[in-house]
């Protein structure tokens, strides 16, 4: 990199990729050609930078200027005025919306200040498709050292030490795991990558394999030696076509340095790395889930014991670690378990990734050490609520999660905290709502999603969930009883207590957090069929205000159900049984005299 | 063998490593109440997916309910299975499982007979408080088996069978979630698919989502036809079942009084199977010595080994998935088809009557046999051979709907001349039983001697493949025997690979043989009772006067009035047959 006066960042992850940041990197070089600055600068396709808010996003290097929402005919300014003037381009610079001025470069800005990039390191930073450019930033070199200094039992202390806990959801010690499936005596035994990231709004995984490849697939090798295998599997949805792209790109260009392949560094190691497509079920997140699909069949759980440590892919001990996991451990053994352990909280280690989404000013994807409160993530680094609203919950752990409320703004995020108050760490999940969202709906909207991605082999899961749905249906459609809640909450109980797997043991907590915390407006919902969100289309009423009514007949003549009557200069009323709660009269109405009860 | 020691409901037990929790209760008298799982132990084959959870049972320590079924026991374990928390939540997972499941069971097929249906009564359940939605799909009905899948509770019984005992693969959990129901590949109609109608399926299923095709109504319409002869056939393993239906010890022979029903329930003749079978020995039989003669002489034309093809199911199984070896199997006609081709010929004839005015119909064990006898090549003229089969079970409901006492009646035998048989055509019945007869037969014919000894004990057993050498007076001959189309696959396997060291291989698609058929009355999970069907046929095999085929006189007279000899150009056109490729068949909607 040390060739080039500038270097031009712009971001090739799937969101800002799908914002034209393709034309930005071809305007951009046409523009240098143009400038004849091709000697000077270089522009560089990199991962996800995690503000995915004001992407398109271009950083400029050395002084890290960072420009937003950026458009390919940006590109000519950007150019003739930051290149070759020196002057940054500011009405491209992030606003702060505190201090509502420029920030000159990322080092300044509140959504990078609090963050400790770890997994997402090289995000942001590095050509995935440069193996050359990883490398700079220490690809394989934890793998060397392994491989050269290590044996495998101190790879697993290593890691033990370290405190890593998976960052899929379930939050199991990683080198307990590593040494459960090294434990096991098999001819053959395998290092699958999960990488079938299914949580609502969740892209932890896909940016790192998008932004970074070759720290999974080194992870996946140091795993192999640990464990005593010599084929890892990663199980992608074939929805991330980017990642897969960029994965095959680094698997080949591995195989063609020797850092994957046989006899990697001359050690008589021997590691491979294969693909294997999911068709976007949920559900395969799940271990037992995941390794069915991959052998060919049904995507769905097996109960466990036997675990995939002892039995899985194809019958063989196969140790199952996430994306953000794997992405974890070359750093571990580059700087040291006590490095790494000593960011976090005593039970919980390192960071976590979170992709931040909803009523909140910095949509994106961020990483922040273990016991960062809720509060820092939200206020701080997400900016606050959008619009200046009024927070009113926070959802974790995806479906299987729940929704945290201002109490628990301060409760440090960590894998027991969060249980604690209800909700859980998930994979990185974080959607935060306003005091236009409504909690039942919030619940509803999650067990839709349960009622699609259940595999329909427990009938608790298959047959509850449903239930479930339609009792919430019923309360958001003004037709639930104080009985309906009472039933739901048992119901809620009876499918944690018997579902087969994970997904339908957890599925009923956003019903249950939103219950235990939101239990008011549950009961609005019931006895005075009202949504204080105004989001339970059934629940609204529009009325007319008969002291501002003045007759003018606007809505009357523009309801498409004529449920509207009233003479000329008259006041008029609307027929409630009729109505279909669209709101043009509201609309069409110049005196105010419609409103929503 | 590691012992563990656990405590059941304050009970201590102690059991090998590797039970399970619901096994272990049972030991011990405790019998949690089950509905997916299924535990055919005498034919090695079981189902625990663990997925109905209506097992589930409290273990201390642990977090959420455990499924009996599939958790093994551990050391020092505590199990509770009716404390408050384990009743209600078995009695709502039942309550959601009737939630999605179609109210007509005073109309279902399976009414009666329905593992659901006797849960929700043992559970004592009268209302269910988990309204909504019910899963729909369309009826899929075949010329065997109907599948009504808005029943199907996914306890995915009949995929193990269809899958893993049968490697037929043609039903499988299909789509996810709410909608997540047990159907061939794309929801296609099961005449489409692979099926072999072997009725295993539907054997299994504990609810009314697989049943056979009724065909008792067209059989009133008929018997109370004036203009139509209607003449019926029973098949040997339905004797050795039937008075299961009517309460009888599971291997009791009804033989006469089924001889007695039929006649109360007004058929004209009322003929046996078995005679068929004889038949079909002096055919298959014949046909083995002259392929085996002109393969040891060094007849590089004439293939060995050869096949059995009395099942109907075993037949569409190696047209579907061995088509390249199809000249392999016996060209005999099955039993069923033999008695059809001669009734409605020689018997016709004999009493001269129209083979259109001529009913035939045929009692069996069995679902394929209402497919068997709807092919095109069993008809003539568009007119079949056996006009339709009814199923052991749908002739039990018969008899109690004609009102007769079964179990008063007075032993009859069947009429003649095709209700003769002797004991190698009661033999068909089970497995191992038609490859038996055959021995019988061919030893005699073959080497001009009489059998020293009748039973081949070699040759009998439950194991899904058997092999054995009978010595054909100093030629070795290797004998084969499958049941079960897994079973059967294998063998094929290594014929195909050049590795099939036999002569003769009987094959019979269903577990057992035709004692296990998919038309027999339900076992509900107790595979002992197939065991006490099969010794019950090889007791009636015993008390017979002639054991052999080539003994029975009528099957000799008819050889000398109408067919010649065995293999002769008439018997090839009534009683051989020619098979198709179906691989190229399949169609998707």
């Amino acid at each position: 990199m040390a060739n080039y006066k500038y270097h031009l960042l712009v971001c090739g992850g799937t969101g800002c990729k799908s914002s034209d940041s393709d034309r930005i990197v071809t305007a951009l070089n046409r523009e240098i050609e143009e400038n004849n600055l091709a000697g000077d600068a270089k522009v560089v396709t990199t991962g996800c930078f995690g503000f995915c808010e004001k992407g398109p996003i271009v950083k400029v290097l050395p002084d890290n200027t960072f420009y937003t929402r950026v458009t390919p005919e940006d590109a000519t300014e950007i150019i003739s005025e930051h290149l070759v003037k020196g002057r940054k381009v500011e009405r491209l610079l992030y606003v702060d919306p505190e201090t509502k001025k420029h920030v000159a470069d990322s080092k300044h800005m509140g959504f990078y200040q609090k963050q400790i990039r770890i997994a997402l390191r090289n995000c942001g930073f590095i050509d995935p498709e440069n193996l050359d450019e990883s490398i700079s930033r220490d690809a394989y070199l934890a793998l060397g050292n392994c491989l050269a200094k290590k044996t495998p039992k101190e790879v697993i202390d290593e890691i033990k030490l370290s405190g890593l806990r998976g960052r899929g959801g379930g939050g199991f010690p990683t080198g307990l795991k590593w040494e459960i499936t090294r434990n096991s005596v098999s001819d053959q035994k395998y290092v699958v990558c999960n990488a079938d990231e299914g949580d609502p709004g969740a892209f932890m995984d896909r940016s790192i394999l998008e932004g970074d490849p070759h720290s999974v697939l080194e992870a996946m090798a140091i795993c192999g030696y640990a464990i005593g295998a010599d084929t890892g599997v990663i199980y992608i949805r074939a929805e991330y076509p980017l990642a897969i792209k960029r994965l095959k790109i680094a698997i080949q260009q591995a195989m063609d340095y020797g850092l994957l392949g046989d006899d990697i560094f001359g050690s008589g190691f021997n590691f491979k790395i294969e693909l294997r497509y999911g068709a976007g079920a949920f559900v395969c997140g799940e271990e037992t889930a995941l390794i069915h699909s991959m052998e060919g069949s049904r995507g769905e759980p097996t109960f466990k014991p036997p675990f995939p440590s002892v039995e899985g892919y194809l019958g063989k001990p196969t140790n199952v670690n996430n994306v953000e996991t794997f992405a974890n451990i070359p750093v571990i053994i580059n700087k040291g378990a006590k490095w790494f352990a000593s960011i976090g909280t005593e039970k919980s280690k390192g960071t976590k990734v979170f992709a931040l989404a909803g009523k909140i000013n910095n949509v994106g994807l961020i990483e922040v050490p273990m016991g960062t409160t809720l509060r820092e993530v939200i206020f701080e680094i997400g900016g606050g609520i959008k619009d200046d609203k009024k927070f009113k919950a926070v959802q974790t752990g995806g479906p299987s999660g729940g929704c945290l409320t201002e109490k628990h703004l301060d409760t440090p995020i960590t894998y027991d905290t969060l249980i604690e108050a209800g909700s859980m760490m998930g994979s990185g999940g974080m959607i935060v709502m306003d005091e236009d969202d409504c909690m039942v709906s919030v619940a509803k909207f999650y067990l839709d999603f349960t009622v699609e991605e259940s595999c329909g082999k427990c009938s608790p899961c298959r047959i509850g969930n449903k239930r479930l749905y339609e009792m919430l249906e019923t309360i958001t459609k003004g037709k639930g009883t104080m009985e309906t809640l009472d039933k739901l909450r048992t119901l809620s109980h009876v499918i944690k207590d018997t579902s087969l797997c994970g997904l339908g043991q957890t599925s009923p907590n956003p019903v249950l957090s939103t219950m235990d915390n939101f239990w008011d407006e549950y009961v609005e919902h019931v006895e005075e069929k009202k949504c204080r969100a105004g989001v339970c289309k059934s629940l609204m009423r529009y009325v007319v205000i008969p002291e501002n009514c003045v007759g003018c007949t606007a809505c009357a003549r523009n309801c498409p159900v004529n449920c509207i009557s009233g003479e000329r200069k008259q006041v008029h009323e609307i027929d409630q049984a009729a109505c279909i709660k669209c709101g043009t009269c509201l609309e069409k109405c110049k005196f105010n005299a419609i409103e929503i009860v | 063998m590691d012992m563990i020691k656990l405590i059941i409901d304050k009970k201590p037990v102690e059991v090998e490593k590797g039970t399970t929790i619901l096994q272990a209760a049972k030991n011990i008298g405790i019998h949690i109440p089950t509905l997916c799982y299924m535990n055919l132990g005498d034919l090695n084959i079981e189902n625990k997916p663990g997925g109905c959870r209506v097992c589930v049972v409290e273990v201390e320590g642990r977090r959420n309910l455990a499924p009996a079924c599939a958790t093994d026991c551990a050391e020092g374990m505590v199990v509770h299975t009716h404390t408050i928390r384990v009743l209600n939540a078995r009695k709502t997972v039942v309550q959601l499982i009737l939630s999605d499941h179609p109210f007509d069971c005073l109309i279902c097929a399976k009414s009666g007979n329905c593992e659901l249906q006797d849960l929700a009564h043992k559970l004592g359940i009268r209302e269910i408080p988990y309204q909504g939605e019910q899963s729909t799909y369309r009826e899929d009905t075949s010329p065997a088996i109907i599948r009504d899948v808005d029943k199907c509770i996914m306890c995915r019984r009949c995929e193990v069978m269809c899958n893993e005992v049968q490697t037929v693969g043609v039903l499988s959990a299909i789509n996810r979630g709410f909608n997540a129901v047990v159907a061939p590949a794309f929801e296609m109609n099961l005449d489409h698919s692979e099926c072999t109608y072997c009725g295993q399926c539907v054997n299994v299923c504990p609810t009314g989502a697989l049943t056979e095709v009724d065909h008792t109504n067209q059989l009133i319409n008929d018997l109370a036809d004036p203009n139509k002869i209607v003449v019926v056939q029973t098949a040997p393993a339905v004797r050795a079942a039937l008075g299961e239906e009517f309460g009888l010890k599971p291997g009791t022979l009804v033989t006469g009084k089924m001889a007695s029903a039929l006649r109360e329930l007004g058929f004209d003749y009322v003929f046996d199977t078995d005679f068929a079978a004889d038949l079909t020995i002096m055919e298959e039989g014949t046909e083995l010595l002259d392929r085996l003669t002109k393969h040891l002489s060094g007849d590089k034309e004439v293939k060995l080994p050869i096949l059995t093809s009395c099942c109907p199911a075993w037949v569409k199984f190696f047209e579907h998935h061995f088509p390249e070896m199809k000249e392999i199997p016996s060209t005999a006609r099955s039993p069923q088809q033999m008695f059809g081709s001669i009734a409605k010929t020689y018997f016709a004839d004999k009493i001269k009557v129209d083979r259109k005015k001529m009913i035939v119909v045929s009692i069996m064990p069995c679902v394929a046999k209402k497919y068997e006898c709807s092919r095109d090549e069993f008809k003539v003229d568009g007119n079949p051979d056996v006009d339709y089969s009814v199923s052991t079970r749908e002739f039990a409901s018969l008899i109690k709907r004609a009102n007769i006492d079964f179990l008063g009646l007075e032993d009859s035998d069947f009429d003649n001349p095709l209700g003769e048989s002797s004991g190698a055509g009661v033999i068909f019945g089970t497995t191992g039983g038609v490859i038996e007869a055959a021995v019988r037969t061919a030893y005699e014919v073959h080497t001009g001697k009489e059998l020293p000894k009748v039973d081949f004990d070699e040759l009998r057993g439950m194991d899904g493949i058997r092999s054995a050498t009978i010595d054909f007076d100093g030629l070795p001959i290797n004998i084969g025997i499958a049941h079960g189309l897994g079973n059967a696959r294998k063998l094929l396997d290594d014929i195909k690979a050049g590795k099939s060291q036999y002569h003769a291989i009987e094959i019979m698609a269903c577990p057992g043989g035709c004692i296990g058929g998919g038309g027999q009355p339900y076992i509900h999970g107790d595979s002992s009772i197939l065991k006490a069907r099969q010794k019950a046929i090889y007791q009636e095999d015993a008390g017979k006067k002639i054991r052999k085929s080539h003994e029975n006189e009528y099957v000799q007279k008819l050889y000398k009035d109408f067919l010649g000899k065995p293999l002769s150009e008439k018997s090839h056109h009534l009683l051989h047959t020619h098979y198709f490729d179906r691989k190229k068949e399949i169609l998707i909607d």
